[in-house]
């Protein structure tokens, strides 16, 4: 007797969860919103800080890997399974590399004691303050989403290979697909906002 | 059960939509060197909204899906704009 299987439902289900994201970074993108408005000077001077070049490479890549994992879904619906492999490999290749360009810019923020709490930090004026908190903690809870889509996409990447994830079952693939997309939407919206009002 | 036809999407309309998104990124940059002060928000902000519709629709497949998903995802929008739109009205009038 075949399982019940409700690949539409899954998919909606994971649509829901998105939703939620959604409504998380929303409530974050409002704040800026508020205190960027409230500051507008000194957000724009802030914003000096960041390195444009490595955000738009950021963006770049973000955005290759999410063509790269919507290819990996051809593929293994067309039963390429090596394909597939190698595409998600690719993704996490590109997720790497978006990790390593964070852990440059927060690397050298943090190396100048420019981090929330430090004294440097407390000494600048309020906009700064707000401008680089937003900037921590809105990039650092993307970093987060990041990691635990590319942790799940690895273990998609493995079962495609072991074959748990086969042409006629791949709903998990595609959910790890929509996650990542909302990671790669979410960067969409941060890196102009963050990193271009200079 | 019923088996409805899946559709499987060619590689190239991916790559297709990349080349777009590249596109429009490049225009974000170059045009937030224009110093248009308020309206460069607004245009970066426009510009995102249409890449983020492209990635809705292709890479998550929204064109392809029920209808269903694009009414939700319309909700979930149109309320999180809504509370933009109210939390500014009550900021704004302070």
């Amino acid at each position: 007797m075949d399982v019940h299987r409700d690949d539409i439902g899954a998919r909606l289900g994971m649509w829901i969860f998105i939703f939620t994201e959604i409504l998380l970074f929303g409530g974050l993108f409002l704040v800026y919103a508020v205190m960027r408005n409230r500051y507008s000077d000194e957000f724009h001077q802030a914003a000096h800080q960041l390195n444009a070049f490595i955000g738009t490479l950021n963006t770049v890549v973000l955005l290759l890997s999410s063509a790269t994992v919507a290819m990996s879904i051809t593929a293994v619906q067309k039963g390429e399974k090596r394909k597939g492999v190698m595409l998600l490999f690719i993704t996490l290749v590109c997720a790497g590399i978006f990790l390593f360009n964070k852990y440059l810019e927060w690397g050298h923020k943090i190396s100048i004691g420019l981090y929330p709490g430090s004294e440097l930090m407390i000494g600048l004026k309020h906009g700064y303050i707000l401008f680089f908190s937003l900037y921590f903690f809105m990039t650092g809870l993307h970093m987060l989403h990041l990691v635990i889509g590319s942790i799940i996409l690895t273990i998609v990447m493995v079962k495609v290979q072991i074959g748990s994830i086969t042409q006629g079952k791949y709903t998990l693939l595609e959910n790890g697909g929509l996650y990542w997309h909302l990671v790669d939407l979410i960067w969409i919206f941060l890196f102009p906002l963050l990193y271009l009002i200079t | 059960m019923t088996h409805t036809e899946v559709h499987i999407t060619d590689y190239r309309v991916y790559g297709w939509v990349l080349f777009a998104l590249l596109v429009l990124t490049t225009i974000t940059i170059t045009i937030t060197w224009i110093d248009l002060s308020a309206l460069t928000v607004l245009v970066a902000l426009v510009i995102a909204s249409v890449k983020s519709f492209i990635v809705l629709r292709y890479f998550m497949h929204l064109k392809f899906e029920s209808r269903l998903f694009t009414v939700f995802v319309v909700m979930v929008l149109t309320l999180y704009l809504l509370v933009i739109v109210l939390t500014f009205f009550d900021y704004l009038l302070r």
